[in-house]
Order: C-alpha cells, then sequence, then structure tokens
C-alpha cells in the first residue's frame, strides 16, 4: 500500500519557545515505506519534532506539508504518546472511540475494538477500567487505539520507555505487523538496541538539529558524526 | 430546646400521618427545585465544558464574571423577575407572576452560574488529561464536548448537586416572585418564613427538619444510583 498522504515534507522548521531555540531549523522528507527512527538523547528534540510532523506543536518558522486536503492528512495518522492518554472509561470503550468519532455504530465499533484489543494482546481486560492497567498494557491499549483506524501513518513518541523487556518485545511485534500491513512508522527512542531492531531508516538528533539521516543498516555500521557514533557506542554525550 | 424538641416531635407526626398540606407543599418544592436544576444543569454544563475547550478574547473575564455570578443575592433576582414580570413589565402579559413557572424561571436564574463554574472547574482538569489525545483524533469541538460531558459526569453531578442545594434552600426570589400564596406558590422554604412570622415554631421547626431530609434523601439517592465512591469507577 502506498500511502496518499505521503510525503511529509518538512522545510526549515523552527520551534522557539522562550526567547530559546528548541527545534531547527530541520528539512526533512518522510516517504514510502517502513520504519523511521529518530534517535537522540533525551532534550535533543524528538518529541518537538513528532508532535511538529503531527500538528500538535505549533513551529515557529518554516513549513510542514502533505499530501492532499487538510482534514484527510489529519483522519489518516495516529499518534501514540510517551505516557498513554488514558480515558475515564472500559479499555474496550476507550480503543473504541476513534470509531465512534468516525460515525461508525456503537455495536460495530465494539466489536471491531474488541477484535484489536485482542490482537495486542488485552483480550481478557476488555471490560476493566482503562487506569487499572499496568504500563506495558497501557501502551498496549493507547498503539490498539492508534491503529483501529488503520492510520496510514503512525506515530510514537518512545513507546517503549520505561517498560520491562517482555512488554517491549510484545509492543515492537505489533508494531512490525502494523509495518507489514502497509502503515508508515515514525517513532521517537532514546534506545540503541530497539533503533538496531526496528529501523528501516535512521534520523539523529542532537540539540535540537538533524544531524543524520540514514538507512539503518547505514547508520549502525558506518555512522558519519561523532556524535551519533558516540550514541551508538552507549557513551555519554556532552 | 423544648421548641426544638416540639419541632421534632411534629415533624415525626406529620410525616407519620401523612398530612396532606406538608405533602402538597414538598411535593411542590421538589417539583420546583427539581425543575430548574435540570434546566440549569442543561445550560450549565455545556456552557462549563465550552469554556473549558474554547479560547477566546473574553475567557477570563467570562469565567470571573461567572464566579461572582454564584454569589447572586436571591433577593434581588426576585425582585428583578417580578419586575420583568409584573403586569406592566416586558414579559406582562405571560401572565405568570405568582405561579411556579416564574418560581423555576428566577431559581434557573440564580444556580445556573453555580452549575456552570463548578462544570468548568471540573472539566478544565479532566481537558488538561485529553488535550493531545483529542487534539490528536482530530475532533471537532462538539466531540471534545461530549466526551468530557461524559467521562466528567461523575463530577458534574456535584455541580448539579450544588445547584439543587442552593436552590431547594431559597427563600428569597421565590417568596417575591411565588408570592407564597397557599395551595398554588407555597413550598417549604416560604411555608417555613410565615410559620415563624406567626410565632408557630413547633411546626416552622418540622417543616425545616423535612426540609433538611428531603435534600439528604435526594443527595443519597443519585450518589446511589450513579455508583459514585465506589472502587476502581471514577
Amino acid at each position: 500500500m502506498v500511502s496518499a498522504i505521503l510525503r511529509l515534507t518538512l522545510d526549515q522548521v523552527e520551534i522557539r519557545r522562550g526567547g530559546r531555540c528548541i527545534l531547527g531549523p530541520i528539512s526533512l522528507t518522510i516517504e514510502g515505506e517502513g520504519i523511521t527512527i529518530l534517535l537522540g538523547p533525551n532534550g535533543s528534540g524528538k518529541t518537538s519534532l513528532l508532535r511538529a510532523m503531527h500538528g500538535l506543536e505549533r513551529i515557529s518558522g518554516g513549513k510542514v506539508s502533505w499530501q492532499g486536503p487538510k482534514d484527510r492528512v489529519r483522519a489518516r495518522q495516529a499518534f501514540v504518546f510517551q505516557s498513554p492518554v488514558l480515558m475515564r472509561r472500559s479499555v474496550l470503550d476507550c480503543i473504541a472511540y476513534p470509531l465512534l468519532l468516525d460515525g461508525v455504530g456503537k455495536a460495530t465499533a465494539r466489536r471491531r475494538a474488541a477484535d484489536r484489543g485482542a490482537e495486542v494482546g488485552l483480550g481478557d481486560l476488555l471490560e476493566n477500567p482503562a487506569n487499572s492497567l499496568s504500563g506495558g498494557e497501557r501502551q498496549k491499549m493507547a498503539l490498539a487505539r492508534a491503529l483501529i483506524r488503520a492510520p496510514e501513518v503512525l506515530f510514537l513518541d518512545e513507546p517503549c520507555a520505561n517498560l520491562d523487556g517482555r512488554s517491549t518485545r510484545e509492543i515492537e511485534t505489533i508494531l512490525q505487523s502494523a509495518r507489514a500491513d502497509g502503515t508508515r512508522i515514525v517513532m521517537s527512542t532514546h534506545n540503541v538496541g530497539q533503533a538496531r531492531r526496528l529501523a528501516d531508516h535512521v534520523l539523529f538528533l542532537h540539540d535540537g538539529l538533524l544531524r543524520e539521516s540514514a538507512s539503518g543498516c547505514e547508520f549502525f555500521t558506518a555512522p558519519a558524526t561523532p556524535e551519533a557514533m558516540a550514541h551508538i557506542n552507549g557513551d555519554l554525550l556532552p | 430546646m423544648n421548641d426544638i424538641l416540639q419541632g421534632l416531635a411534629e415533624a415525626g407526626r406529620l410525616v407519620i400521618t401523612l398530612d396532606p398540606d406538608l405533602a402538597e407543599i414538598t411535593a411542590r418544592s421538589l417539583q420546583v427545585t427539581v425543575t430548574a436544576t435540570v434546566i440549569a444543569s442543561a445550560i450549565g454544563l455545556p456552557l462549563g465544558a465550552w469554556l473549558a475547550v474554547n479560547r477566546f478574547r473574553m475567557r477570563r473575564v467570562v469565567i470571573a464574571l461567572l464566579n461572582a455570578l454564584m454569589g447572586l443575592p436571591p433577593v434581588v433576582v426576585g425582585l428583578i423577575v417580578y419586575i420583568l414580570f409584573s403586569r406592566s413589565g416586558p414579559f406582562g402579559v405571560l401572565g405568570l407572576l405568582f405561579t411556579p413557572t416564574v418560581m423555576i424561571i428566577a431559581q434557573v436564574i440564580i444556580i445556573t452560574p453555580i452549575i456552570a463554574s463548578i462544570a468548568h472547574q471540573a472539566i478544565r482538569e479532566l481537558w488538561a488529561d485529553y488535550h493531545d489525545l483529542l487534539i490528536s483524533l482530530n475532533t471537532t469541538r462538539g466531540q471534545r464536548m461530549r466526551a468530557l460531558l461524559w467521562d466528567g459526569r461523575r463530577a458534574l453531578m456535584t455541580a448539579s448537586l450544588a445547584g439543587f442545594g442552593r436552590a431547594i434552600g431559597e427563600v428569597g426570589a421565590i417568596m417575591i416572585v411565588g408570592g407564597n400564596i397557599d395551595n398554588a406558590t407555597r413550598v417549604l422554604t416560604t411555608a417555613i418564613a410565615l410559620e415563624t412570622g406567626k410565632g408557630n415554631f413547633a411546626l416552622a421547626l418540622a417543616l425545616g427538619f423535612v426540609l433538611i431530609a428531603l435534600a439528604i434523601a435526594v443527595n443519597l439517592a443519585l450518589h446511589m444510583l450513579s455508583r459514585t465512591e465506589r472502587g476502581s469507577r471514577w
């Protein structure tokens, strides 16, 4: 499946807050298929960049452009936050909510949400209140909710931060299968191992600037900048 | 002290014998106040949600004004409604003065700001939680307000109950616009005022205890129906 709303182009995008430039200027394009990993240490601007792409963050300069009319572009993306937003509803109703927004009937929405929930391994917890879930389960619920509209582009902001190995593996499996279904994934992480496992393409950020953009295998075998090299090797960046 | 005991005894007697006058004015109290609370909630709850999700130039002023209106003196509201609905007033032709309808109108004016203000506080916090998700999901303003009102319904019940509490115990406005007419507009609070004036303390106290019991009963009933404060529910 070739996405209709890609490609995504950022042209000299800048975000300034309180007189300080926290991101950019950054220019890049995202198109084609696969998983793009935003890699970089804390505070390097990964979250701001993701939010700017998705349209959640007000940009101070430059331009973010998608293909097609604005409403369609907005409706065909989904975003998974670092700490999942829990609605005060049951797990099932949380997952079904985006379908209800699209005008899908309640019974149909709940049935499809139940299928999605089961796919991500929440089958036994669907009737529980969302806030009773554990950290890993919350993230899986957020993933199911994001995927239920079958988005063309899925953004994830550190979905596995604070999760143990098992939950991380389960989430990576879900992401791989979404990728196989043709969802274009853009995800931030500061975990080099995870980046290595998932990345088709890597964008390396440092101090709010895009320092490197390369295919996954190129990036990990021969990083072009000393900062990227240090990050891959687990050295602490200044 | 003796008066209070007598009042309690009288209250017990009135309730046990199902005194028809008591039943009538209690029913009217409930009818007027419940109707006013329903109407004020239908206006105030969406208004609170609307104020929480919208950003506009005069927003702070509107919220400050709403908070100030919570302290609206009922007597003044009663006076203004009286003037508006009196024979020579703009709504005089409707002939509503000294009817339960105009009492409901006065109470709606008094409690709508309370309900809207408390609802706004509750929904503002929920909106802070939901903001990113609802923006990300490309929701319309209407959809955002609906999600917030539905998911915040238990906190919003508190807002409505606060309005109910203010209205059921209110006497200044409904005395003026209703006139405390026997068999027509007499409610518990105006009856208490009347009996106190006549020096009939036992009956006045009895009515007072019935009023308090009524307020508690309505609150308890709603809490049980909506099952708040239970384990993992919100």
